[in-house]
């Protein structure tokens, strides 16, 4: 019984079921499951008109949303620009958006449904790590090329599958490595950190303590804060006398809380502090409460304030997602976006374009040629597809590699001080996800 | 037990087996994923809704069997069914321990003491964070998921066969319950629930008669959660924390408590529900918040037991 | 700040200026617990029912906190004030509401107000997020006083919420104790029963009670928030934190929520900056198991009839 065309090639192992399924798909399909023939009559169609459906994993609830908003924002932007110059190969690009609700179950979920049920041609957008962790093996397992957009080390370690794509942020352990010899430099050698005590903040413990003892300095204190503290005071007591920097990677609505109790607990007399902008990611420097972080240093990927002579690509992409100079919504300065994280998504969109092009991309049965082209991009340069900067993709370890920045606070503003090298952030790599079958 | 109860747990396997033939690619994985939890709801069930209990620490059982599981593939190196037959037995125990000293409470102050002790069994997980690896959680490669058993081999990343081993897995907790419900020891839990100081006098062992509930309910959690994590080829620390623990008391008290079946027919609904509103609209949560509270106006009793009390006299 | 500047206050602290600020932070603790748990100490004592939307109703007063703060000119004294009359109202309205709309029409049922207010949480949690955002939402304190200590600074607001936290809690007991309100419902709460025997309209009490205890946590809500931040996610923690204040201390009594909140907010504090925070938490949580097991009426609950 040779599989029809109609229907998405089933394993050859289950015949008995694909045959069953043609005698009875056409009336059953209208009774049972929620997506009555949608989709497998169309397929017999010319592909060319066809779109291209990317099935976008978005945080809309759960601990992400904030993030989420700003993807959804910056993913529709990119893909109304990438429509209007034409699409992917002569197709539109459709979005189909699901919410994850930040969670690592629906989150795999949510790949089954892109997979079987809106036969996506790819999957993408996911951002917290532990998301990533439970969707990412459904993906392979579902031969889903998944593009991620997050930053945490889990591809690039090798963990993953040979589906699971980074292409658009850098991953954490390149921007930890990538901040020590700067800190060691400018602030000090000896530093204390905190961190929250779980996966994302382990990254930081683990790298960045690697990195500054190669810049020949140490770190002094580690104080790991649980995930659900509300209140900080009791561990500021742990911060030693002899500490030069306070280094923190609080994430989470309590960082507020986090900086304004560092204030009433230290008031003048604290040493330099550097933080991760992912802390404050979405919220006004200007905040009550904020005035601690004043004259203090923070890590970027992307620079929130454009600053006195912003290059045009970062002058074109803000105008495309709404944003103004100052990182906040064209049309509520009150609403201030993710910006250090949201253009993952604007050039991740752009790789999967980049990819399928050079790949001759039509269909499902592209998929290997699809996951080598990617692996065989090299070097990004910086455009308005790539604005926030230029970039080394590494195909063995599907994770790219790209500038980072440290801002400094000063009046509720961040000035650039640091922008360093790719080379900075460098590391061996751990895996090669190109031996790996597909 | 009644032929026609019988017959109607046997024709609801029947149906699930016909729907795998006639349902979608993405329904099959949903509904595998539906009965899988079932069997947790299932096991709830038993405690909640026959001897009367509410507990609201129940992640605990099913995270032991998720972790036990997904450890002992990962790191102990142990095949599928072993992993799966550890992960169950290592749930009867801990369930016997925890129960030997919860069951000394009772009402409110039990549900705060299961829900601190699974408070605690979540911080734990997170603690040994280096082997449980935490939020993030373990990913239980594919390689690792293929065993042979009676000299056929499997591999669990096969959609068919997981669903019907999910559906045979369910068919055995059915079959469980039903004689549980049915037996002395049912009738004897049901009696606790209504008077718990009327069925002491009467000479029965109230206590003996609790643990058994409380340990079979836990079984069952660390059962579905094993499942779970071999299935589905991840355990991370999300799945032990509280949602985990009201997900089969909502689920049981949408499909009906003190009905076989009706935690397995909650457990679709939540997820049918939560499916189809994030088709519609961005606020899914509000759907299934403004579905829920309609529910309980007019299905007080969870819909199967609505439907037994009004129609159907005879549902176990 | 200058590089290379180490830390001019002498940390790590000696023993007992550390000791201090662990008794400053656990009081502030306690204060927040017993705030929070005081709404549902009468609600759960006097008619029984689990709210699981309790968190919600304190969120939702966090979140107005914050906005009325955004609307009102005049600073953020104004805004506080302003926050400390619309929140009680507000969340108030929305209790009255479900207590007429959905608890009465369900009988108070456990089981059942069980689901209706997890339904019920997800809806609030919903609005909040659609209608509010995701983002925190800082709101800043009607004054702002750091006062130092020559170990460390602390924020006065802080030690303002313990002294606003004594003042609701008198005033809730001396309602309870003294007036006829209070009596009305303790007798209630003794046994429904008996009360409607006696002419009491135990229905208008059930609404009263819930409003009256809404209204409450809803106080709570807008003192608390300066010291912390709005999040649509935020109530989880303080619904988890009152029921076990609520149990511990024992059912039906303000005095045992109270001591409950004391000791749990003190020897969270205590221990908390003495050993490691998770193995701290999984302490105290054992701990707080452990004393249910050996008295499941609570601290100052009365041995089941």
């Amino acid at each position: 019984m040779p599989d029809s065309k109609l229907i998405v090639p089933a394993k050859k192992r289950i015949s008995r079921r694909s045959a069953l399924k043609l005698a009875g798909a056409g009336a059953a399909a209208a009774v049972a499951g929620f997506n009555p023939g949608a989709g497998f009559v169309r397929y017999a169609q010319a592909q060319s008109s066809e779109p291209i459906r990317i099935g976008f994993q978005v945080h809309r609830t759960g601990i992400g949303a904030a993030y989420g908003r700003w993807y959804e924002r910056t993913t529709t932007a990119a893909v109304n620009m990438i429509n209007e110059m034409g699409g992917i190969n002569g197709r539109k690009v459709e979005i189909i958006a699901e919410d994850d609700g930040t969670d690592p179950g629906r989150g795999a979920e949510v790949v089954e449904k892109f997979a079987t049920q809106h036969k996506c041609d790819v999957g993408f957008g996911t951002l917290f790590s532990h998301v990533v962790m439970g969707s990412a093996p459904r993906a392979g397992e579902l031969k889903l090329p998944y593009y991620v957009v997050s930053e945490g080390h889990h591809v690039a370690s090798g963990t993953l599958n040979r589906y699971t794509f980074q292409p658009g942020i850098t991953d954490v352990k390149s921007q930890v490595i990538a901040m020590a010899p700067w800190i060691a430099k400018n602030l000090g050698k000896k530093v204390c950190m905190i961190y929250p005590d779980f996966a994302f903040g382990y990254d930081h413990r683990d790298y960045f303590s690697a990195a500054i003892k190669a810049q020949g300095g140490e770190v002094n204190a580690l104080i790991p804060i649980p995930p659900t503290e509300t209140s900080f005071t009791r561990y500021f007591p742990q911060i030693p006398a002899d500490t030069e920097v306070i280094y923190h990677v609080m994430v989470g609505p309590a960082v507020l809380t986090f900086v304004k109790e560092l204030g009433e607990h230290f008031g003048s007399e604290h040493p330099p502090l550097f933080g991760f902008i992912d802390s404050l990611e979405a919220v006004d420097l200007k905040s009550p409460g904020l005035e601690f972080l004043e004259g203090s240093y923070l890590w970027e990927a992307y620079p929130r304030f454009a600053g006195a002579a912003p290059q045009p690509q970062d002058v074109f992409y803000r105008s495309k997602v709404g944003v103004d100079n100052l990182g906040a919504s064209l049309t509520d300065p009150a609403d201030i976006s993710t910006y250090s994280h949201m253009f993952g998504c604007w050039e991740t969109l752009y790789i999967i374009k980049q990819a399928m092009e050079a790949a001759g991309y039509q269909g499902p049965a592209d998929k290997a040629k699809l996951i080598e082209a990617t692996e065989a991009i090299t070097t990004i340069p910086e455009s308005d597809q790539h604005p926030q900067g230029d970039k080394l993709f590494n195909g063995k370890i599907h994770q790219v590699f790209g500038h980072q920045n440290i801002t400094q606070v000063k009046d509720g503003i961040g000035n650039v001080v640091y922008r360093t090298t790719i080379e900075e952030g460098l590391y061996e790599p751990e895996a090669d996800y190109t031996k790996m079958a597909l | 037990m009644s032929a026609k109860s019988i017959l109607l747990h046997l024709a609801v396997v029947a149906a699930l087996f016909a729907l795998q033939f006639v349902a979608s690619d993405y329904m099959v994985l949903v509904l595998t994923r539906i009965m899988v939890l079932a069997i947790y709801a299932m096991g709830y069930n038993i405690l909640f809704g026959y001897a009367g209990l509410l507990s609201l620490g129940h992640a605990m059982f099913f995270a032991t069997g998720l972790y036990a599981a997904a450890l002992g593939v990962t790191r102990l190196g142990l095949g599928i069914p072993e992993a799966f037959l550890l992960a169950v037995v290592i749930g009867v125990i801990v369930s016997l321990v925890i129960g030997l000293i919860v069951l000394r409470t009772s009402g409110v102050a039990f549900m705060i003491v299961t829900l601190m002790f699974s408070q605690a069994a979540f911080l734990t997980v997170l603690y040994f964070g280096d082997y449980t690896r935490g939020d993030e959680g373990i990913v239980i490669p594919d390689t690792l998921r293929q065993f042979s058993v009676a000299g056929l081999s499997m591999d669990l990343t096969s959609p068919v066969l997981r669903y019907n081993l999910a559906l045979g897995f369910l068919a055995f907790a059915i079959a469980v319950s039903l004689l549980v419900v049915r037996s002395k020891t049912g009738h004897v839990l049901v009696a606790i629930r209504e008077n718990e100081n009327r069925t002491a006098m009467l000479g029965y062992d109230v206590a003996r008669y609790k643990l058994r509930a409380f340990v079979l309910s836990g079984a069952f959690a660390a059962f579905s959660g094993a499942a779970y994590a071999l299935m589905f080829a991840y355990a991370g620390s999300t799945l032990a924390s509280i949602q985990y623990s009201i997900h089969p008391l909502l689920w049981t008290l949408l499909g009906g408590a003190a009905t076989v079946l009706g935690p397995i027919l909650g457990t679709a609904i939540m997820f049918v529900l939560v499916d189809v509103a994030s088709g519609f609209t961005t606020a899914t949560l509000l759907a299934v918040g403004v579905v829920l509270i309609l529910l309980v106006l007019f299905f007080p009793k969870g819909i199967l037991g609505t439907l037994r009390q009004r129609y159907i006299r005879w549902l176990p | 700040m200058q590089p290379g500047h180490p830390c001019k206050a002498a940390h790590p602290l000696a023993f007992f200026p550390h000791l201090l600020l662990a008794l400053l932070e656990g009081t502030v603790a306690a204060a927040v617990l017993a705030l929070a748990a005081l709404g549902l100490s009468l609600v759960f004592g006097v008619m029984r029912v689990v709210n699981v939307a309790h968190g919600e109703f304190f969120m939702l007063a966090a979140m107005l906190a914050w906005w009325v703060a955004k609307m009102v000119p005049g600073g953020p004294l104004a805004g506080f004030l302003a926050a400390l009359v619309v929140a009680p109202l507000a969340v108030g309205f929305l209790a009255f509401l479900t207590e007429r709309l959905l608890l009465r029409r369900i009988n108070y049922d456990p089981e059942a107000t069980i689901v209706a207010t997890i339904g019920l949480l997800f809806v609030i949690q919903q609005l909040a997020l659609s209608l509010l955002g995701a983002d925190a939402k800082p709101v800043a304190a009607p004054f702002t006083y750091r006062i130092v200590f020559p170990w460390f600074g602390f924020s006065g607001y802080k030690l303002f919420v313990v002294a606003a936290s004594v003042a609701l809690l008198l005033g809730v007991w001396f309602v309870l104790a003294k007036t006829r309100f209070g009596l009305i419902m303790r007798v209630t709460q003794f046994d429904r029963e008996t009360a409607t025997a006696f002419g009491i309209p135990v229905n208008t009490v059930y609404s009263a009670v819930f409003v009256a205890g809404a209204a409450l946590v809803a106080v709570a809500a807008v003192l608390i928030v300066p010291i912390q931040q709005a999040h649509y996610l935020m109530g989880l923690d303080p619904l988890l934190m009152s029921f076990i204040v609520v149990i511990i201390g024992g059912l039906g009594s303000i005095k045992g929520s109270v001591v409950a909140a004391l000791i749990i907010g003190l020897a969270d504090g205590v221990i908390s900056m003495f050993f490691s925070p998770t193995l701290a938490s999984i302490i105290a949580t054992l701990a707080v198991a452990l004393v249910l097991v050996v008295r499941p009426q609570g601290l100052y609950g009365q041995a089941p009839r």
